[in-house]
């Protein structure tokens, strides 16, 4: 029971964090960044918590039998009576962990925007409203409560970039926001669509999983549904909100709009279109497999060719993106897995990513790579976190980036048809791409000489900054090190959607 | 297996403790004490290899495998597990005490060579770090864990390649290697997943107890660019495998990052460059060795590869200056001797290979590994008396440092292949297997390589050694303590090496005991072993003449600029690194790079903007109707009633 309460503060307490800041004067920045911070600590604790528990939970009943997983501390009450749609959340192993995620992310990336200098209050709440959208998403198995999730975080999101972006802000929000609302919208008629067509009146995915929708509507309604969840997941071809949407975007932003809001969208493709529309989406995948492509493949030869740095960054998570849809493309059970490790292992990465690039940008008020050099002897600690994070990037051993590609990539090349082979062996060569652009980044930034003389007395990462950089890292390397429990943790929760799947 | 073998992960666990303890801490509070641990750290770690390579040879279990420790790592599926362990048969126990010795002795030497440069700590961790990645690497027990050090060792590599990370050249270097050694590895990584979904394994033993043309291996798989069946799938598989060790072990044509290499601190060249990283790849070869054997194809095509190299390498080798080059295309022509000597082993009868070459492989890693480790240290203390890399700010530094010139002299006789240095018995081993196995070009070629060794190497030892002094640096030089004992104590095993290494690799390291159908044992080509070693007196007096012979024109030897179209060429390196530059730069970047950004840019960009931009036109075009006019609203009302009474057929 304390645990059920625990796990539904999680979404909970962010808010009402929010709500204990309201009164207090705007002018107190101090006092509220740190009631903020302590809230988005205490949720991590939990959520850490909450991870070991339904751990030694799920890992104690084993692999489930059908095609239900296991949810634990699961909350069901009457919400909205009159559509039927209850107040359903719960806990698997692959939820448990994108909660993790996110409260990591959420974190650091409070630490990371320390230094923001203007109406800190509200960026805050924001941040906080952002985040508890975010879990509530991970969380919940109803697909109404699930929608209004979805569509709260794409808000926050703008109203965050509007506000506290640089460059071409308004642009890059609008572009954000207008083109996730076109992915909400397909989402939305799709979930209409399974409500109505189900007929069992309820918005429950795992009730709904049972149900056996009709062919002639899965056949139109999965790749609406999938579709609309991939671009958040920025899927070609819908990835173009992500450049710019991150490179105007505050650095909180960029870390939890790549590292979490963009898993949302492979979570809800695994969650909500395949899980319940398998005979579709048995149909369906191969076609997705072209989309692919263009993620797995030319994403990092764009990445070539920017000068900014969130540009390659925003092209990076696109071509690691596509390899989560590679993942689920293929549709073996180990590249679902694969997926789902890539979905954590890519919001850590991104997290490192953007956190130290937000850094650097704070203090060379440059995001040209040409512009730079020689950081590296001017800031070592952040060269250093920039440089682990490329390094995870481009799937270095020892890193989480390395098991989940190597997962995907062995989970994919079980499916036998043509085109899964050609694309995954396309995405395997393709990781000499990803190496020239991170290391021809990271060598224009860091290394050479320092170019302008204005670099050489600029600081290195403050102990609030070394603190989020640290534990984003120590995050990467666990996973990187110890992949063997996570992997059979998150089986206890593929391993159902892939019955299902199978039916 | 006893304790000792079990609680062996400590070899690898001492130089991780090193990293992190220097990485974390010492480099930046005290970088002397940082050198001072990793020194013991590293003395350790060679102890325990050491004194558990004697327990090995001397148990009994000599040539057997034993699984000393495994632990399971990623279980990808019930069967297809990666798991992280320890082998210990002849080749690996060898390796780890070669890694081991070669990492302590440069550690010392790092000591003096690094003594004024303040990132030294830096310096001293990650050095430890590469240790612990080539010690993971050796000891393998499967293809993803050699896999997982392999690429370690590629980020050490071009970690400390670029290490003086303000040298714009010294960046590019490390790039460049780094680049070109994992556009290799993800053919690597290709040939692992093809191999383990068709095998379902990753174990070596289970690879190397394939036999590809039988019936379990008959249907066809589907490898999305075209079909192919389950035995091609596994020389293909095999290829690509020996793709990653092509790449790492620098062969032709992806050479070209090992000469720039040399950019790094000389105490990398010498312990990465040339002794133990680069022959990973020969080693991953060896290891797989009989599952390439049963490969029809892959054994051929690693002759061709590595005695191209070897030739290629030594003819640019007797024009450069640099004499860290000159060192690191000897290194890429003696990685050449070792590739070809195990792709020389072939199919003689049903069921039988021979394997003179694969022992002469392993044997030529073992010398190789102590007198061109030794030789990179010496040019480095070279490099560190005069401040250059050049032979022309050389000469005459033999009366300035008599051990060092007497050690080197060792090396040089060693490498060219003189008896009874260690290098001799090693090379005559291959040349012999060449010739056994019916290679005639291919003993052709290795005689005369082994010829063009013993000249450039001779021709680098006058030229830095003899002659008058060209430089004002050489006046000043002296012997450095830290550095020269790990030359001295390299000398050690450069000369007695080969001949009581012999015994022991002619005794253990045949693949006979890896699995592999019976050796024949062929007829002893008794002439061989002389003209191996006439070869290279041939070479050394020809450098003699050329170089050291009184009244030599030296002043001519050393001009790169009057010399005939040929010598230039040569000297340029056949231009492979323009050439290189040119692809990347106009096909990769410019051409593919340039028109996906292109597309990406203008058709997707345009494509948005289009929507856009019918949205907006839609909207104004709506928007003329609410014009506001009660009169037009009504007259709009009217008109949509008629027509729908009237067209529509719809009821009033």
């Amino acid at each position: 029971m304390l645990d059920t309460i625990l796990f539904n503060l999680i979404w909970v307490l962010p808010l009402l964090t929010v709500a204990l800041c309201v009164p207090i004067s705007r002018t107190q920045t101090k006092i509220i960044k740190r009631i903020h911070l302590a809230s988005a600590g205490v949720i991590l604790a939990d959520s850490i918590y909450l991870v070991y528990r339904v751990f030694g939970l799920a890992m104690a009943e084993g692999i489930p039998q059908g095609n239900k997983p296991t949810l634990q501390f699961l909350t069901d009450f009457n919400w909205l009576s009159s559509i039927n749609a209850h107040y359903i959340v719960g806990a698997d192993a692959l939820s448990i962990l994108m909660v993790f995620l996110t409260a990591i992310i959420v974190f650091t990336g409070m630490l990371a925007s320390w230094k923001i200098d203007h109406q800190e209050k509200d960026f805050f709440a924001l941040i906080q409203i952002l985040g508890a959208s975010v879990y509530g998403v991970f969380m919940s198995f109803d697909l109404v409560l699930f929608f209004v999730f979805y569509e709260m975080e794409a808000l926050c999101m703008y109203l965050m970039i509007a506000g506290w972006g640089t460059g071409n802000k308004d642009y890059s929000g609008k572009k954000l926001t207008l083109t996730l609302a076109l992915g909400s919208a397909m989402v939305l008629a799709t979930i209409f669509g399974i409500y109505i067509e189900g007929g069992i009146h309820s918005w429950d995915i795992t009730k709904l999983a049972d149900v056996h929708l009709s062919e002639t509507f899965q056949m139109w309604a999965f790749p609406l549904a999938f579709m609309g969840f991939a671009v958040s997941g920025s899927l070609f071809p819908f990835h173009f909100w992500s450049p710019d949407g991150h490179s105007s975007a505050p650095t909180a932003v960029s870390m939890l709009a790549a590292g979490v809001m963009m898993k949302m969208g492979p979570y809800g493709c695994i969650r909500v279109a395949i899980y319940l529309m398998p005979e579709a989406a048995r149909f369906w995948l191969p076609y997705i497999a072209y989309l692919v492509l263009f993620n797995v493949v030319v994403a990092g030869f764009i990445a070539i060719r920017h000068k900014d740095l969130k540009y390659i960054t925003a092209y990076s998570s696109i071509s690691h993106l596509g390899l989560i849809f590679l993942g689920l493309a293929a549709a073996t059970p180990l590249a679902f897995r694969g997926a789902a490790l890539q979905m954590l292992s890519h919001g850590f990465l991104t997290g490192l990513f953007f956190a130290s690039i937000g850094m650097i940008y704070s203090r060379t008020h440059t995001r040209n790579i040409n512009e730079m050099g020689g950081l590296m002897k001017v800031m070592p600690f952040l060269g250093v976190c920039f440089v682990i994070a490329g390094f995870a990037g481009l799937g270095l051993p020892g890193f989480s980036g390395f098991v989940a590609e190597a997962t995907i990539f062995i989970g994919s090349f079980q499916n036998e048809s043509t085109l899964i082979r050609m694309i995954t062996i396309l995405g395997i060569l393709s990781i000499t791409v990803t190496a020239i652009y991170i290391l021809q980044t990271a060598n224009r930034m860091l290394h050479g000489p320092v170019t302008h003389a204005h670099f050489k007395v600029l600081t290195d990462a403050d102990p609030i900054e070394k603190t989020a950089l640290v534990l984003i890292t120590a995050c990467l390397v666990g996973v990187g090190l110890f992949p063997g429990w996570i992997s059979a943790f998150l089986d206890t929760s593929i391993v159902p959607i892939f019955a299902n799947f199978m039916r | 297996m006893n304790d000792f073998a079990s609680h062996s992960y400590w070899i690898l666990l001492l130089p991780f403790l090193s990293f992190l303890i220097n990485g974390l801490y010492l480099c930046r509070k005290d970088r002397k004490s940082a050198g001072i641990l990793s020194i013991v750290l590293n003395g350790c770690a060679m102890v325990y290899a050491i004194v558990l390579a004697v327990q090995y040879f001397q148990s009994g279990m000599a040539p057997g495998k034993v699984l000393a420790w495994e632990y399971s790592f990623l279980p990808f599926t019930e069967t297809l597990i990666a798991s992280v362990g320890m082998l210990l048969d002849p080749l690996s126990v060898m390796m780890l005490v070669v890694v081991t010795v070669i990492s302590f002795l440069v550690n010392i030497y790092s000591m003096g060579y690094m003594r004024e440069d303040l990132s030294s700590g830096r310096f001293f961790s990650l050095l430890s770090f590469f240790s612990f990645s080539m010690l993971g690497l050796v000891i393998a027990t499967n293809v993803f864990q050699m896999y997982f050090f392999w690429e370690l060792v590629g980020v050490a590599s071009y970690m400390l390649i670029g290490f003086w990370y303000h040298k714009p050249s010294a960046v590019s270097a490390s790039k460049q290697a780094f680049i070109l050694t994992r556009f290799a590895d993800s053919f690597f990584l290709l040939g692992i997943v093809l191999v383990s979904y068709v095998v379902g394994s990753f174990d070596f033993s289970v690879l190397n107890a394939l036999e590809p043309a039988t019936a379990a291996f008959s249907g066809m798989i589907d490898l999305g660019f075209c079909d192919i069946s389950r035995s091609g799938a596994l020389v293909l598989g095999s290829i690509l495998i020996f793709t990653g060790g092509w790449g790492k072990s620098a062969m032709f044509p992806m050479h070209i990052w090992l000469p720039n290499a040399m950019e790094g601190p000389t105490p990398v060249s010498s312990i990465i460059h040339s002794a133990t990283m680069v022959v990973a790849g020969v080693y991953l070869v060896a290891r797989l060795f009989p599952f390439f054997a049963a490969c029809e194809g892959t054994l051929n095509l690693i002759m061709v590869v590595g005695c191209f190299t070897a030739i290629f390498a030594a003819v640019i080798a007797c024009t450069q200056k640099d004499i860290k080059r000159i060192l690191a295309y000897s290194t890429l022509s003696q990685l050449g001797y070792m590739m070809f000597a195990l792709g020389a082993c072939t199919v003689v009868g049903e069921n039988t290979i021979n394997t003179l070459g694969y022992t002469a492989s392993t044997f030529h890693i073992f010398t190789h590994a102590f007198f061109k480790c030794m030789l990179f240290l010496v040019a480095g203390s070279l490099i560190h008396q005069v401040h250059s890399n050049d032979l022309d700010a050389m000469g005459g530094l033999g009366k300035k440092m008599p051990w060092t010139y007497w050690s080197s002299l060792i090396a040089c006789l060693a490498i060219s292949g003189v008896p009874p240095f260690s290098g001799f018995f090693s090379k005559d081993e291959i040349l012999l297997s060449a010739f056994q196995n019916g290679h005639v070009i291919v003993f052709g070629v290795a005689l005369f390589t082994s010829g063009l060794t013993a000249f450039y190497m001779f021709r680098l030892f006058f030229l830095a050694f003899h002659g008058e002094p060209r430089s004002a640096g050489v006046a000043h030089a002296h012997e450095d303590k830290a550095m020269t004992f790990p030359i001295v104590m390299l000398a050690i095993p450069s000369l007695g090496a080969g001949y009581f290494g012999k015994e022991i690799f002619a005794r253990y390291f045949t693949p006979g005991m890896l699995q592999v159908p019976l050796a024949t044992p062929m007829e002893h080509a008794a002439w061989v072993p002389f003209a191996a070693a006439g070869v290279a007196i041939v070479g050394i007096a020809i450098a003699w003449l050329f170089y050291a012979r009184p009244y030599a024109n030296v002043k001519h030897a050393l001009d790169t600029e009057n010399r005939s179209a040929l010598y230039k060429v040569v000297y340029h390196k056949f231009y492979f690194d323009e050439g290189y530059y040119a692809i990347v730069r106009e096909f990769l970047f410019g051409g593919i790079a340039a028109s996906a950004k292109w597309f990406d840019d203008y058709i997707i960009g345009g494509l948005v903007k289009l929507v856009c931009v019918i949205c907006q036109k839609a909207g104004s075009l709506v928007r003329y109707l609410q014009s506001g006019y009660l009169t037009f609203y009504i007259g709009t009302l009217i008109v949509g009633v008629l027509l729908w009474r009237y067209l529509g057929n719809l009821p009033v």
